[in-house]
C-alpha cells in the first residue's frame, strides 16, 4: 500500500510539473494544487498506513500498542490543506484579477511590471 | 518569562485586529505605530533576558518540548526580533506620510502588523512545522500588501511572487514531512540529534529539499526572479518593509536549519552554498547595473546583498558566521531605509525612473544627505555599518582561503558603489530635466516628518552601528558561537534531562 501511494505521489508531482511548464497561469495553478496535495500525501504516508487499528492508549498504559499510524501527520496534513486551500482561493482571485486587467493568462505576455525596452534588448530576468 | 516569548507575536495580531477595526478612521494609524511602539519595547525586554540567559525557551500550553510547540529565543533570535521592531516602527511612522486613505480603508495597517506577526514567529519559533505555519502567515499577509491598490504593476508583479513563492512552501512543506518520517520529531533542538540516527545520504537529500526552499525565500540565485518582478510595484512602505524583513526570514531559516540540524556534510552542502553565494552576489549587481528605475536598481541590489549573507554561512567558520550575523542586521536597517528613501524622492521628484527626475540635492539637501549614509553603508565605504560587515567576511573568506569568493565580494561592493552612485548623480545632482524644483517645503509637515523621521532614525542607527561597532561585534560573535555550538540552544528547549524520544517507541 505504502509503495502504490509513493508512486501515486511521483505520477501526482509528474502531471503537475507538466501544467506548470504550459505557460498559462491557471494550467499553472491547478499545477499548483496537484502538487501540494502530493506534498500532502507524501507527510500522510510518513505517519504509517494502517487499518482499523485506532490511535488510542489503553487504560493503565503510557504509550500506544505497537501498529498504529502515527496521529500527528494526519493532523499536519490537515493544517497543511486548510492552508493550502486558503492559498488557492487567493491565488485563483488573482489569476482572475489579472485576466480582467493584464487582458491575458500567458506568463508570457505579462510583461506590465517588467516592461521590454524596445531600444535595449530585454535585460531583465524573465520571472 | 514565556510571555516574553509569546507577545512579540501577539503584540502585532492584537494591533492588527484593532488597526483593522478602525480601518475607516484615520486612528487605525496611530494604532499600528503604538502597536510597533509597544512591540519594540517587548523585543528590547525579550533581548535582555536572552543577554542575562543566553537562551529563553517556553514550551506552549505546558506540553514539554519535543511534544509541543517549544518558543525559543537565542541571541540570533532575539536580535532579529529586535530589528524587526525597529523596521516596523520605522515603517508605521513613515504610512504617514506614504499610504493613502484608500489603501488604508482596505486594511493596510491590519495587514502589516499582521506580516509583522508572522516575521516574528518565524524567528521564535522551535518547531519545524510551526515554522512552515508563520512562513504561511508572513506570505498570505504579503500577498495582500503586495497587490493592495490592485493597480496593473502590482497584479503583474504579484502573480510571479505568488506563483513562485507558492512553490517553495510547497517544497518546504515536502521536506518537512520527509524529515519526520525519517526522524519522528519536528522539534528543531531535538532534530539536532535525532538526524544522527539517519543515513547521511538521506538526510542530504532533504537538506536539498530545504535548501531550495529556503533559498527561494531568501531570493538566491537561480530562484530568485520573483524578487525583481515584484518588490518595485507596491506602495514605498511595503517595498521597505519586504526589503528589510521577508528574504532576511528566508536566511534566518537558512542559518538556523544549516548550523542546528543539517551540519552532518558541511564538505557538500556547504560548499553548494558557497557557489550559490558568489553566483547570488554577482548576478544581483549585474542585474542592478542595466536599470535605471531606483526601486528596481534596489531590489536586484537585495539579491547580491544575500549572497554576502549566504556566503558567511557557506565559509562555515566562527569568524564567517560572526559576519553573517552582523551583515544581517546591518542590512535590515539599510535595504529598508534606501527604500524609504526612494519614496521620498518619487513624492517630490514626481519618480523613480532616473532619467526623469533630478535635482534633489539642490532643493532638498537634507533628503540627499540622508540617502549618503545608508547608500554608502550598503556598497561598504567606512566608518559605515556596511564596511565592517564587509571586512570580516572578506576576512574570513581569506582566512579560509577562499581568494577568488573574496575577490568576487570586493568586485561586488565595486559595482554597488557603482549603482548608489548612479542613483546620486541622477537624482540628485543632475537638474530635474523638466525644470522642477522638488522641495521637502511642498509637503504638509505631516508628511515631512512622516518621511523623515524615519529616514534620520534608520540612518542614526547605521551611524551608530559603524562608528561604534564593538559591541555590535562582540554581541555577533557570541551569536554565532550559540550557532556552532549548539548545545546551550538544544538543552534549553529539551532540558537537562529531556524526555526520551523511546517513549514514543510504539507510535513511530
Amino acid at each position: 500500500m505504502e509503495t502504490l501511494l509513493a508512486l501515486c505521489v511521483g505520477l501526482l508531482v509528474a502531471c503537475a510539473v507538466y501544467l506548470m511548464l504550459a505557460g498559462r497561469l491557471l494550467r499553472y495553478i491547478f499545477g499548483l494544487v496537484i502538487l501540494s496535495n502530493a506534498a500532502n500525501l507524501a507527510i500522510f504516508l510518513a505517519g504509517r498506513l494502517t487499518v482499523g487499528a485506532p490511535a488510542l492508549i489503553a487504560e493503565g498504559e503510557d504509550a500506544p500498542a505497537a501498529g498504529i499510524a502515527n496521529a500527528l501527520p494526519q493532523a499536519l496534513v490537515l493544517t497543511a490543506i486548510v492552508i493550502g486551500f486558503g492559498l488557492f482561493a487567493f491565488t485563483l482571485v488573482l489569476a482572475f484579477r489579472a485576466f480582467s486587467q493584464l487582458g491575458t493568462l500567458d506568463g508570457d505576455a505579462m510583461r506590465v511590471a517588467e516592461p521590454e525596452r524596445p531600444a535595449k534588448p530585454a535585460r531583465e530576468a524573465r520571472a | 518569562m514565556s510571555w516574553l516569548l509569546v507577545l512579540p507575536v501577539a503584540l502585532p495580531f492584537a494591533a492588527a485586529i484593532a488597526a483593522f477595526l478602525l480601518r475607516e478612521r484615520t486612528a487605525g494609524r496611530w494604532v499600528s505605530i503604538l502597536g510597533s511602539a509597544a512591540l519594540l519595547v517587548v523585543s528590547g525586554l525579550l533581548m535582555v533576558e536572552v543577554l542575562a540567559h543566553d537562551v529563553v525557551a517556553a514550551q506552549m500550553g505546558g506540553w514539554p518540548a519535543p511534544f509541543g510547540i517549544t518558543l525559543v529565543a537565542d541571541r540570533l533570535s532575539a536580535v532579529m526580533v529586535l530589528i524587526t521592531a525597529v523596521v516596523a516602527l520605522a515603517v508605521s511612522v513613515y504610512a504617514l506620510a506614504d499610504i493613502e486613505e484608500r489603501l488604508e480603508r482596505l486594511g493596510y495597517h491590519a495587514l502589516f502588523q499582521v506580516l509583522i506577526a508572522g516575521v516574528n514567529g518565524a524567528f521564535v519559533t522551535g518547531d519545524l512545522f510551526n515554522l512552515y505555519v508563520w512562513f504561511e502567515v508572513m506570505l498570505i499577509a504579503s500577498f495582500g500588501l503586495l497587490v493592495l491598490g490592485g493597480s496593473r504593476e502590482q497584479i503583474d508583479g504579484g502573480v510571479k511572487y505568488v506563483a513562485l513563492n507558492l512553490i517553495a512552501t510547497i517544497l518546504f512543506l515536502t521536506g518537512i514531512g520527509l524529515l519526520y518520517g525519517t526522524t519522528g520529531t519536528l522539534n528543531m533542538a531535538d532534530l539536532s540529534r535525532a538526524v544522527e540516527d539517519v543515513h547521511p545520504g538521506l538526510l542530504t537529500a532533504i537538506a536539498m529539499l530545504f535548501l531550495i526552499a529556503f533559498g527561494m525565500k531568501a531570493a538566491v540565485f537561480p530562484l530568485f526572479f520573483w524578487l525583481p518582478a515584484a518588490y518595485h510595484t507596491p506602495a514605498f512602505s511595503v517595498s521597505a518593509v519586504f526589503a528589510g524583513l521577508l528574504t532576511k526570514v528566508g536566511v534566518y531559516a537558512l542559518l538556523r536549519c544549516f548550523t542546528l540540524i543539517f551540519d552532518h556534510d558541511v564538505g557538500y552542502t556547504h560548499e553548494i552554498l558557497l557557489w550559490v553565494a558568489g553566483l547570488t552576489m554577482v548576478t544581483g549587481v549585474l542585474g542592478a547595473a542595466a536599470q535605471t528605475d531606483i526601486r528596481r536598481i534596489l531590489s536586484f541590489h537585495i539579491v547580491s546583498q544575500i549572497g554576502y549573507m549566504v556566503l558567511g554561512l557557506a565559509l562555515y567558520t566562527p569568524l564567517a558566521l560572526v559576519g553573517a550575523v552582523f551583515y544581517l542586521v546591518h542590512h535590515i536597517v539599510v535595504k529598508a531605509n534606501l527604500f524609504l528613501v526612494a519614496g521620498a524622492v518619487q513624492r517630490l521628484a514626481g519618480g523613480t525612473e532616473l532619467t526623469r527626475i533630478g535635482g534633489l540635492y539642490r532643493s532638498a539637501p537634507l533628503l540627499a544627505a540622508l540617502f549618503l549614509v545608508p547608500a554608502f553603508s550598503l556598497a561598504g565605504f567606512p566608518p559605515l555599518s556596511g564596511f565592517w560587515a564587509k571586512f570580516v567576511l572578506v576576512r574570513a573568506a581569506l582566512e579560509d582561503g577562499g581568494w577568488v569568493i573574496a575577490a568576487a565580494a570586493l568586485l561586488v561592493g565595486l559595482m554597488t558603489i557603482y549603482s548608489m552612485t548612479k542613483i546620486w548623480a541622477a537624482a540628485f545632482w543632475a537638474p530635474h530635466p523638466d525644470g522642477r524644483e522638488p522641495a521637502l517645503s511642498t509637503l504638509t509637515p505631516l508628511q515631512r516628518r512622516g518621511f523623515l523621521l524615519p529616514i534620520a532614525g534608520l540612518a542614526a542607527l547605521t551611524l551608530v552601528i559603524g562608528l561604534a561597532p564593538e559591541p555590535f561585534v562582540t554581541f555577533a560573535e557570541d551569536a554565532a558561537a550559540g550557532l556552532l555550538d549548539p548545545s546551550a540552544y538544544v538543552a534549553a528547549v529539551l532540558g537537562e534531562a529531556p524526555v526520551a524520544l523511546s517513549a514514543l517507541e510504539g507510535t513511530r
